[in-house]
């Protein structure tokens, strides 16, 4: 393997017989797997291939706007990702592009202003890619939860709303479970890191030379803002998407 | 003085007629039984009355003004709603209670808790009882208690006595009742023909979603 952070085109090339082994699996077990396996291989290759040139290009630009642009359409990408996780979900893309942006405004704005990452697109598109996943990831759960809460807790909200509560008391319980159910992963992955898995940005770092001890710097820095901004993002989406669910006489709809 | 008053009033949820022209005036002090098979619409008419739901043709009105011109939070304060399924949430008794006073900003008054529970047969030590050993019977009268803290003008009651063995029934009927002496409006959904004639001054009979009757009792 090489030990620097380029590879050369032989060893992509070698590399590449890799995907014969999973079409003989699927050629010899009748998985019908084959032009899915071929497709899927050519379509990771053009688009990692389309982005590396495009982030080649904007990092070389070394225009903070550019950089910013970059990310507010990862942003939007996301929270259009999101919103498809959460149909019931009222103005679900607008909700989610508000908390995903308020979350990964904050998260990054403390990292740059601690001097843990600068603000150039070398940093801040690999570190706010992360972020932005993350939450829209958590942001797809918390949807997903409060349909199913408000479907199944309907006389339980319907109590409070008779007892004459307004509506946020009366959802209380089902946007704290909403949040904590975006929130799980996060804080669960967090617990087994270095346990059970090495993530993606440490073994990044240590494939590319940085010494191990180096790495885990880093990994901490992001476990830190993957926790800060899912915790942001969902507490958003929850308490901007539970009014959605009843109408202008506080009904539940 | 009509406190209620439906007129040509329809509701219908997934293109299903569950009422239809329902036209009816309920007076002040009105103690009304309401009966009927299952699935007659008894408890959408419930529903409409402490508007949790809205009627898709007619209108309400509470004092001779249009449900529309209240705030709906204001309005079901003054009409109570106890469900067939009594819901208790938090963890304890006490969660269910404090709740009531804590939407009101009002910190909890407990001797008018007390006397509540005494009057429902249950003594002061249920404030702490957890709800998940509830009996049913004993969650129907917290859930009765819960609605009565701070005196509705109107109660709508679906059948709220289904989980109650006999002794605790004439204690809800008779507290009920003496509610309607002081003045509390009474809907009362129930299937009990007896218990429909026992305190009632009128017994309205609901079928396939339109009134079939509204019996004055003498």
């Amino acid at each position: 393997m090489n030990n620097g952070a380029t590879m050369n085109i032989y060893s992509i090339l070698i590399s590449s017989s890799l995907v014969l082994v999973s079409l003989c699996f699927s050629y010899f077990q009748k998985l019908k797997l084959e032009k899915e396996i071929l497709i899927s291989t050519i379509r990771a290759v053009i688009q990692l291939t389309i982005v590396g040139y495009f982030l080649n290009y904007i990092f070389g630009l070394e225009n903070p706007i550019f950089t910013t642009l970059l990310l507010l359409f990862m942003i939007f990408n996301a929270s259009l990702n999101a919103s498809k996780r959460g149909k019931e979900i009222k103005n679900g893309l607008l909700i989610s592009f508000i908390s995903i942006s308020i979350g990964t405004i904050a998260t990054l704005s403390i990292l740059v202003f601690s001097g843990a990452i600068k603000y150039n697109a070398y940093q801040i598109i690999p570190v706010g890619g992360m972020v932005i996943s993350n939450a829209m990831i958590s942001l797809g759960l918390c949807y997903r939860q409060m349909a199913a809460n408000f479907k199944d807790k309907r006389e339980e909200v319907e109590t409070m709303l008779s007892l004459g509560a307004d509506i946020l008391p009366s959802s209380a319980e089902i946007i704290r479970n909403s949040i904590k159910t975006g929130m799980v992963p996060t804080i669960d992955g967090a617990k087994t890191l270095g346990i059970v898995s090495l993530p993606g940005m440490m073994t990044g770092l240590i494939l590319a030379g940085t010494p191990p001890v180096e790495a885990i710097k880093y990994q901490i820095v992001v476990t830190f803002m993957l926790l800060s901004t899912t915790a942001i993002s969902s507490f958003i989406a929850c308490y901007l998407s539970y009014k959605g669910f009843f109408n202008e006489r506080k009904q539940l709809i | 003085m009509a406190i209620l008053e439906f007129k040509d009033v329809s509701y219908t949820h997934n293109e299903k007629n569950i009422l239809e022209n329902i036209s009816i005036e309920i007076d002040l002090g009105d103690f009304i039984s309401i009966v009927g098979h299952s699935g007659s619409g008894k408890s959408t008419f419930l529903k409409l009355c402490s508007d949790l739901i809205t009627p898709t043709d007619g209108y309400i009105k509470y004092k001779d003004k249009y449900f529309s011109d209240y705030d709906p939070i204001e309005l079901r304060k003054n009409i109570a709603y106890c469900f067939q399924t009594p819901y208790l949430f938090g963890d304890t008794v006490m969660d269910n209670i404090s709740f009531a006073y804590s939407i009101r900003g009002k910190k909890i008054d407990l001797d008018r808790v007390n006397k509540l529970f005494s009057m429902f047969n249950l003594n002061e030590d249920y404030l702490e009882k957890e709800v998940l050993n509830l009996s049913g019977g004993e969650k129907q009268r917290i859930a009765l208690i819960r609605s009565l803290l701070f005196n509705p003008e109107v109660l709508l009651l679906d059948e709220v006595t289904s989980a109650l063995d006999v002794d605790n029934t004439l204690v809800v009927e008779s507290v009920i009742n003496s509610l309607n002496e002081k003045g509390t409006t009474i809907l009362w959904v129930t299937h009990n023909i007896e218990q429909s004639r026992k305190y009632a001054n009128k017994v309205l009979t609901i079928d396939t979603g339109k009134i079939k009757s509204l019996e004055v009792i003498a």
